[in-house]
């Protein structure tokens, strides 16, 4: 190890139990997080090994993916055979004596939505989970990446987890975002630049003057898409913004322990000669609102774009892999994106479904419609969210212009043999995939935020938000 | 855990970038809280014309009779991106895959392929391509212990991989139990952990739910 300086240096080393290899750890891990989806497998391995659950206070647990966002839900779900998932969750989750956010919690909602909300995930903490978006929680400063179900077991039996210690990364995002652009649309411009691999094997921090102006939840949707850009993680040093969106949280520290916990979290930051494996230095001023138009992250577009050309790949397999992009969107190359009709909107889940994408959405829907035609829901990402939403009138924004307000979950990010957006339908959506059959058998997904889908789904076809966004 | 040493077989080509798991098993072929009963649908959205009969699409590389009893996969980058499901890999295993040769791998997907004896072999894109080239049916052999790739004409391929996880595969340990044999340093490490970061350590018993006050 060469000196401890940059953030993810200090995260990875201040958690070291033992050196495996030349490029392995043990590390200790603070927080482990469970779904219902894979977490269940997990429980149940490890019930069936006969291993006990070493710290079951540091484990917390959710039903998010498979439970319904329908009012009334229960155990009974449109996912067939997710009854079982929920079942099999909740006992072997009680049996262990770990935290369950069950389905009728008033707490409950998705994994990377209530961790930060209730204080669970803090600056410096490890923080693991059987889900690739667990790296949105780096945003407090946290090293927080996903694992399988497996790597979750042993977690849980020993508190630690034996890692190849990934390169070092900082991305340095200067200059400001304009209007109607979003954490969403950067991290869209920064993979359609960068390519879905652009961060293959690298722990990235993102730094600079955007990053630092974002608000917590910004940050979450920010590193949120980290694993789009198949990074190991994303993570923002902690400063006076986290600290307060901390302060006072449920599972929080307090008192004595909270001024102790601040002043280690100061130190959480790169030293100015800090390096890294690679930097990036890039200005974010001319950034759009961003939207998908084929089937990877990368397929991003600003608003104002044309579908391309597979012609204009750099090789042979981005060619390919474009050609047979637009065959499954149905598109030819040349469309205007804001031409393109859609049949539905979605916003929600682990990347766009907190309180702020909720009021930016809703600022756009206040006192319009959704085009005839266009199914549009919106599903807050946890129960909290929605009770603050509904506290302050957005319920009633989003059911008067047309939308379905749903309780909270993973809902339609993904299609688990339940509810569907329907064959070759065309959504625009501010989730984090618009892989083939993602959202439904052959449904052709398009990425953006919040504020592009709300006025989508106003327009009826793909739309740039400015325009609504007034002053 | 399932052993890796030398692997010999039929190796088909699937060369397309980005292949996510999402792909490599469809969530709505995730029907039991189970490892097992996933074969059936790996790659269901491209191995079938009609995925809920079970129809096989005869364009698909998998459904080809000279690919059939496939067990090594050589595959676009970024293969295994996406959820970190690790019915993928089950699903892979389970079909008899043993070893997957890809220019790079989902991270996830990678550890968990190590979990579950299939071997992940990052090669450079030419090479991958190179061995594409080569498939047929004379086997492919793929050896851990000398961390070659051997195509059907004896063309020799080396791959790194970390010694620790090699160690792993060659011997089928069990990581839990590896881990639970360094008790002491885990338990060491919290104490001296716990004396710097008490907050870290929340009480046993956690509190009741009730609605949270403090709004985001």
């Amino acid at each position: 190890m060469t000196m401890s300086n940059s953030l993810f240096d200090k995260l990875w080393q201040q958690h070291v139990v033992a050196e495996l290899d030349a490029q392995s750890s043990l590390l200790h891990i603070d927080r482990v997080f469970l779904h219902e989806r894979t977490g269940s497998i997990a429980l149940q391995t490890l019930e069936q090994d006969g291993r006990a659950v070493r710290h079951p206070e540091l484990a917390f647990c959710t039903m998010d993916h498979i439970v319904d966002t329908l009012p009334g839900r229960g155990d009974q779900t449109l996912m067939p055979g997710g009854t079982a998932f929920i079942q099999t969750t909740r006992d072997t989750a009680k049996r262990a004596g770990i935290r369950l956010f069950d389905v009728r919690d008033p707490l409950q909602g998705i994994v990377h939505v209530i961790s930060p909300e209730q204080g669970i995930v803090l600056p410096g903490t490890t923080v693991v989970c059987p889900d690739s978006h667990t790296c949105t929680q780096g945003a407090l400063g946290a090293l927080a990446w996903g694992i399988g179900s497996s790597e979750a077991e042993h977690v849980l039996a020993t508190q630690t987890l034996r890692v190849a210690r990934p390169r070092s990364m900082r991305v340095n995002l200067e200059g400001a975002l304009g209007a109607g652009v979003s954490a969403k649309d950067l991290m869209l411009w920064l993979i359609g630049r960068e390519s879905a691999s652009g961060a293959k094997g690298h722990a990235v921090e993102f730094a600079g003057a955007a990053v630092r102006a974002l608000t917590v939840e910004a940050r979450l949707t920010l590193c949120n898409l980290a694993v789009e850009f198949s990074a190991f993680t994303g993570m923002v040093a902690p400063d006076d913004v986290v600290f307060q969106y901390l302060a006072g949280r449920r599972f929080a520290p307090t008192g004595a322990q909270w001024e102790q916990a601040l002043a280690h979290w100061r130190t959480l930051h790169s030293a100015p000669q800090a390096r890294f494996d690679r930097e990036l230095n890039l200005d974010v001023s001319a950034v759009e609102p961003m939207v998908t138009w084929g089937t990877s992250p990368e397929h991003a577009l600003g608003i104002s774009a044309a579908v391309p050309d597979p012609a204009q790949g750099r090789d042979d397999v981005s060619r390919k892999g474009m050609a047979r992009a637009l065959d499954y969107m149905g598109l030819q190359p040349g469309q205007r994106l804001q031409d393109l009709p859609i049949e539905a909107a979605f916003i929600g889940s682990c990347t766009n479904s907190r309180l702020s994408d909720l009021r930016a959405a809703a600022q756009v829907l206040r006192g319009r419609k959704v085009a005839a035609g266009v199914r549009a829901i919106c599903v807050p990402g946890s129960m909290q969210v929605k009770r603050d939403a509904e506290s302050e009138g957005l319920d009633r924004i989003f059911l008067d212009a047309g939308f379905e307000w749903r309780e909270s979950g993973c809902s339609m990010c993904f299609y688990a043999g339940g509810e569907s957006f329907g064959l070759r339908q065309r959504v625009i959506s501010t989730t984090n995939r618009n892989f083939e059959s993602r959202q439904g058998p052959q449904t052709r997904s398009h990425l953006a935020s919040p504020v592009t889908v709300a006025a989508s789904a106003l327009a009826g076809r793909i739309a740039d938000p400015r325009p609504l966004l007034g002053n | 855990m399932e052993t890796f040493v030398v692997h010999q077989g039929v190796a088909a080509p699937l060369l397309r970038a980005n292949i996510d798991t999402d792909a490599i098993i469809p969530s709505r072929e995730m029907k039991f809280v189970s490892k097992t009963g996933l074969a059936g649908g790996l790659f269901a959205g491209w191995r079938y014309l009609d995925a809920a009969a079970r129809t096989p699409d005869p364009a698909f590389v998998l459904n080809q009779p000279e690919f059939a009893g496939t067990s090594i996969l050589l595959v676009g980058a970024n293969f295994g991106c996406g959820s970190s499901r690790e019915h993928a890999v089950w699903a892979l295993r389970e079909y008899g895959i043993r070893a997957i040769v890809a220019p790079s791998f989902g991270a996830i997907f990678q550890s968990n392929c190590m979990r579950n004896g299939i071997l992940p072999v990052v090669l450079a894109e030419a090479e991958v391509a190179l061995l594409a080239q080569q498939v047929g049916p004379q086997p492919m052999t793929v050896d851990l212990q000398r961390q070659v790739v051997l195509s059907a004409n004896g063309q020799a391929f080396r791959f790194e991989i970390a010694p620790a996880q090699r160690e792993m595969l060659l011997e089928g340990l069990d990581p839990v139990a590896l881990t639970l044999r360094l008790d002491a340093q885990i338990t060491a490490f919290q104490t001296r952990d716990r004396a710097q970061r008490p907050w870290i350590y929340l009480a046993p018993a956690a509190p009741a739910p009730t609605a949270h006050s403090k709004t985001a």
